[in-house]
């Protein structure tokens, strides 16, 4: 035995920070699952690729740094950050996009601005933005969900996904692609909502079709999640409550000028996945309870003015890199009372 | 039922109790030889009363308090004193520290010594001398003189008895409450006694329901209440219990006298009515033994100042299987660098855990602020923001962010995904903080001096200024009146000068000065005077030391910090002591006789020849600024104004520069 001058605590529990990127990663599942069911296998052969090249490029900026490899590449962070990017594109964007996305968010978003842990920007969002703004037409095209084309009803398998994603067969994406429900929302002026529903096939029983199964399933993750007490339920609860407060102001029961149902909301787009999975990461959001209070309303608010008055059909990147700006902000005034002081 | 509250955060690690819950509390043999540390409570370290070689009897008084806030030690059997020196204490640092070593001579010969039989027609001040003398301190870790606690005159609402034991590993108070639990009620209502609560409540974790039923059945039909709560770590700790039995919080920088509540550990109270009722003085605990690498774990009974490797081989310790050696629980411990370290009165536990139960530290990974630690830390502070804060030595931000509320309890550490050591980084930037406070006040201190100074020079300017325009304005005036007064007037004025130097004269004073010194006068210091006056200033140090502990001033840290200047000032005195005794002669020879050279020098200057200032005036002069600083501080002192720590440094430099200047003369004759 050595004598060591050790300071106390002396204990520690099991749970470090790989254990907790690992259960991110399996969290993510059964969205992955619901989103190859509806929309084919393109979001999983994204999130290959991109965890591929997140390795790459986290090797290679760790190893330019002077920091130790294989000691950093085991916390998963880079991998987390790959399979959100991925969920988040297109299923069938192109693989330089996806090459493009990936990169920029780890070595810019994530290591120019100091590393695991010091960036001020969640790196899949902010990347998801570079691309929307870069590629504004490879990124709005998602695919058709399950049954919604009449000549192509089943929505592409591996093989099919590969050769769409890799250039192969580029010239079949727009046989599969649709706008998404939000998009049709977005550009209807003149139905009414009942209308809306019957014209389009692209929505489901609340929300979009597919969309509200994937919703779902990235509910029971986030679910999942809080269980384990990975996060507290404080950020994500007062984002999809404000998001479905301001849908429920914005709705008035389905005319043509209606911003869609709260329940429309929650269930459509990236919502349940930017709640649980975006709105949750700890080293761009608030610190302390209350403030992650403060975070999460301020995110669905932005989810909606943007859904409804802005320019693009969906809202959770910009609304979080806007929550990412205010967050030390929102810490300077949401610090806790300390025991012992009034 | 009393009803609970709940305090935020705590964690619930694994509790690793019952390995050393399965036996009755046993005696231990007596070791070889006992060391006593003389500091094993909070406050100023006791003064031995014995020397070595002197006989001891159990029980007897062998060192005693030094101040208000600090605790005598008593012998904890009888036998030889072989040693007073500095052993190696328990204490993070692995410092040593003054010791009285006993060798045992086996016969346990008892002091005569006697209890109270009434106790309660005792008045409060002999009921806390009693205590006091008995040498009780907080014996749930703190060491706090249980005496200066419950001198208290403030009004207290409730006395609480603190039986949690939240720490993992340590069973001592448990198996105390099990086996004398109305000891533990009877201490309870002497302190009642003393302090007139309103309400007793003892408090005790839901983990310890044999406890908890025997000290019910104990206090059945006494008042006293025993409140049970779900277990939580760190529920034991003095601010949390509080919150958890009252629903009130000490106010921050605080004592929990403040707002009506005197809390005590169950120990402590139980050796409080030992001390009352039997007259036994605190010479033993009960300490926990347990970890994998010892093969018999328990609790015992054990002779304060008994080693820890005596403790260990009788639990066969395997240290091939330990990882660490710690004394204390896993959560707030620390850890021992060498087994002849002693148990003290606050040593609840040793620990030997193997390398499965403890292991060894893992590197830290980035900090990604996930907040668990916010979420764990039971004064709601964000940790995670004081570890950025404390890397980046941001002290407003500490400060703002009352880093000084930090209990320490470890629990950010333990839930820490990334294994940072957090309450390190805190330590650290307390540590930082507080001397950063120091060099402050030290500037400012510098800065008032010197403005005073600078006043003080420009007031007698103007004085010296307006003088002279005075006296300009009257020769004036004399010259207007006429010739035949002028003469008269001048004449005057040479009879007045003459007068003046026959009475005044600079070198004819020198002679005689240097005179009488020739005669036997010493020169202004010796070093030994030195010594000595270091020695003063220390124990007025000291003293004022522990009354800011005993009022819990915020200056504590002020007075600790000239504490520990003073005394390696009064080391290196000393050091240079001999020394000094052989240089001094050395460096008078050249100017064999200071007497002659100053009645020289007297004479230079009546000749109207020497240089303005020679090394020899400059040296006079030095010696007659610093018997007026002296004589100033000595009326600071006196009068305990705020400068006398400016004046005590402006002597000090004085000092110094004296025996540069000494030095110097030396040299160049």
């Amino acid at each position: 035995m050595a004598f060591l001058r050790v300071t106390s605590p002396h204990a520690h529990t099991v749970q470090d920070t790989a254990s907790v990127m690992r259960l991110v990663l399996y969290a993510t599942i059964p969205g992955i699952i619901a989103l190859t069911w509806f929309f084919g296998f393109g979001t999983l052969v994204n999130i290959v690729w991109a965890g591929f090249i997140a390795l790459v490029c986290e090797a290679a900026i760790l190893k330019l740094r002077g920091l130790p490899v294989g000691f950093y590449l085991k916390d998963y962070s880079a991998l987390v950050t790959a399979t959100l990017l991925a969920i988040a594109l297109p299923p069938y964007a192109p693989w330089w996009v996806v090459l493009v996305g990936v990169a920029f968010a780890i070595i810019i978003v994530k290591h120019l601005y100091g590393g695991m842990g010091h960036n001020p920007f969640n790196p899949a969002m902010a990347a998801y933005v570079v691309l929307l703004i870069s590629f504004p037409v490879q990124m709005t095209s998602w695919a058709a969900p399950l049954h919604t084309l009449v000549e192509h009803p089943l929505p592409p398998g591996p093989l099919e996904a590969i050769s769409i994603n890799f250039g192969l067969l580029r010239d079949g994406v727009d046989a599969i692609t649709m706008a998404t429900p939000l998009d049709i929302l977005k550009q209807n002026k003149s139905l009414m909502m009942e209308d809306l529903w019957l014209a389009n096939p692209q929505f489901g029983l609340v929300g979009g079709r597919g969309w509200e199964w994937a919703n779902l399933a990235f509910l029971a993750g986030g679910v999942f999640l809080l269980a384990r007490r990975v996060f507290t339920w404080h950020a994500p609860v007062a984002f999809l409550l404000t998001l479905a407060l301001m849908a429920g102001f914005g709705y008035d029961s389905g005319s043509s000028q209606s911003g869609g149902s709260p329940l429309f909301h929650l269930f459509t787009g990236a919502t349940m996945f930017g709640a649980f999975f975006i709105v949750t990461d700890p080293v761009t959001s608030a610190v302390s309870n209350r403030g992650r209070l403060v975070y999460g309303a301020m995110i669905g608010l932005l989810v909606y003015i943007i859904r409804a008055w802005g320019n693009y059909p969906d809202a959770v990147a910009f609304a979080v890199l806007l929550g990412n700006f205010a967050a030390p902000f929102i810490d300077y005034y949401t610090q806790p009372r300390t025991y012992g002081h009034g | 039922m009393h009803s609970v509250h709940s305090i935020p955060g705590g964690i619930h690690p694994p509790e690793n109790k019952t390995q050393s819950l399965g036996k009755a509390i046993a005696p231990l043999p007596l070791p070889a030889r006992l060391v006593l540390p003389m500091g094993q409570h909070i406050g100023a370290p006791a003064k031995p009363l014995v020397a070595v070689g002197d006989r001891v009897l159990k029980g007897q008084p062998i060192a005693d308090a030094a101040g208000f806030v600090s605790a005598p030690i008593h012998a904890p059997t009888s036998g030889t004193v072989t040693a007073i020196d500095d052993q190696p204490v328990p204490h993070p640092s692995g410092m040593k520290a003054r010791c009285i070593s006993i060798e045992p001579d086996g016969k346990e010969e008892w002091i005569v010594h006697q209890g109270v039989g009434d106790y309660t027609a005792l008045d409060k001040a002999e009921l806390l001398e009693l205590i006091r003398s008995a040498g009780i301190v907080g014996m749930g870790g703190a060491g706090f003189p249980s005496a200066v606690k419950l001198a208290t005159d403030k009004p207290i609402e409730s006395l609480i008895i603190n039986g949690t034991e939240c720490e993992p590993y340590i069973t001592a108070d448990d198996m105390l409450m099990r086996e004398r639990a109305a000891d533990i009620i009877a201490g309870a209502r002497i302190l009642g006694h003393l302090i007139k609560p309103g309400e007793t409540l003892i408090g005790i974790e839901d983990n310890k329901p044999e406890a908890i039923a025997i000290m019910r059945q104990a206090a059945e039909g006494s008042g006293i209440e025993i409140v049970t709560f779900p277990t939580k770590y760190p529920s034991g700790g003095e601010k949390q219990l509080i919150q958890i039995v009252t629903g009130k919080e000490v106010p921050s920088g605080g004592l929990p006298a403040d707002i009506g509540i005197v809390m005590q550990n169950v120990g402590t109270t139980a050796a409080i009515y030992r001390a009352v009722v039997h007259g036994e003085p605190l010479i033993s605990r009960i300490t926990t033994v347990t970890g994998d690498a010892v093969a018999v774990r328990g609790n015992f009974e054990v002779l304060l100042g008994t080693p820890i490797q005596h403790l260990l081989e009788h639990c066969e310790f395997d240290a091939g299987a330990a990882s660490r050696l710690i004394m204390g629980g896993p959560m707030m411990g620390f850890a021992l660098e060498n087994t002849g370290i002693p148990i003290v009165k606050t040593s609840n536990c040793i620990l030997a855990p193997s390398r499965q139960e403890l292991p060894g530290e893992v590197p830290a990974q980035a900090c990604i602020r996930c907040a668990m630690c916010a979420q764990a830390c039971p004064v709601s502070l964000l940790p995670q923001q004081l570890y950025w804060f404390a890397r980046g030595k941001e002290i407003e931000k500490l400060e703002a962010h009352q880093l000084f509320d930090c209990i320490e309890c470890g629990c950010c550490s333990y839930v820490c995904p990334s294994n940072i050591p957090l309450v390190q980084y805190y330590r650290a930037a307390k540590a930082n903080i507080n001397k950063h406070k120091q060099d402050n006040q030290r500037s400012e201190i510098a800065k008032a001096r010197f403005e005073a100074r600078q006043q003080r020079l420009d007031r007698e300017q103007a004085a010296k200024d307006a003088k002279r325009k005075a006296r300009a304005e009257k020769a004036k005036r004399a010259k207007a009146a006429g010739g035949d007064a002028k003469a008269d007037v001048v004449q005057a004025a040479i009879a007045r000068s003459a007068a003046k130097k026959a009475s005044q004269d600079p070198a004819q004073a020198a002679i005689e000065r240097a005179k009488s010194a020739r005669s036997g006068g010493q020169p202004a210091t010796t070093p030994e005077q030195k010594i000595a006056k270091l020695e003063q200033r220390l124990a007025t140090a000291i003293e004022k030391r522990e009354l800011a502990k005993g009022s819990g001033s915020d200056k504590l840290d002020a007075f600790e910090a000239s504490v520990t200047t003073l005394e390696a000032k009064l080391a290196t005195a000393r050091s240079e002591l001999p020394a000094q005794t052989v240089t001094t002669p050395k460096a008078k020879v050249p100017d064999s006789d200071p007497a002659q050279a100053a009645i020289e020098r007297a004479m230079a200057k009546r000749a109207g020849g020497a240089p303005s200032e020679s090394p020899e005036q400059k040296l006079a002069k030095m010696e007659k600024r610093l018997a007026t600083t002296r004589k100033k501080l000595a009326q600071a002192q006196a009068e305990g104004s705020e400068h006398v720590e400016i004046l005590q440094q402006s002597v000090q430099k004085m000092e110094q520069k004296l025996e540069q200047a000494q030095r110097q003369l030396a040299e160049n004759t």
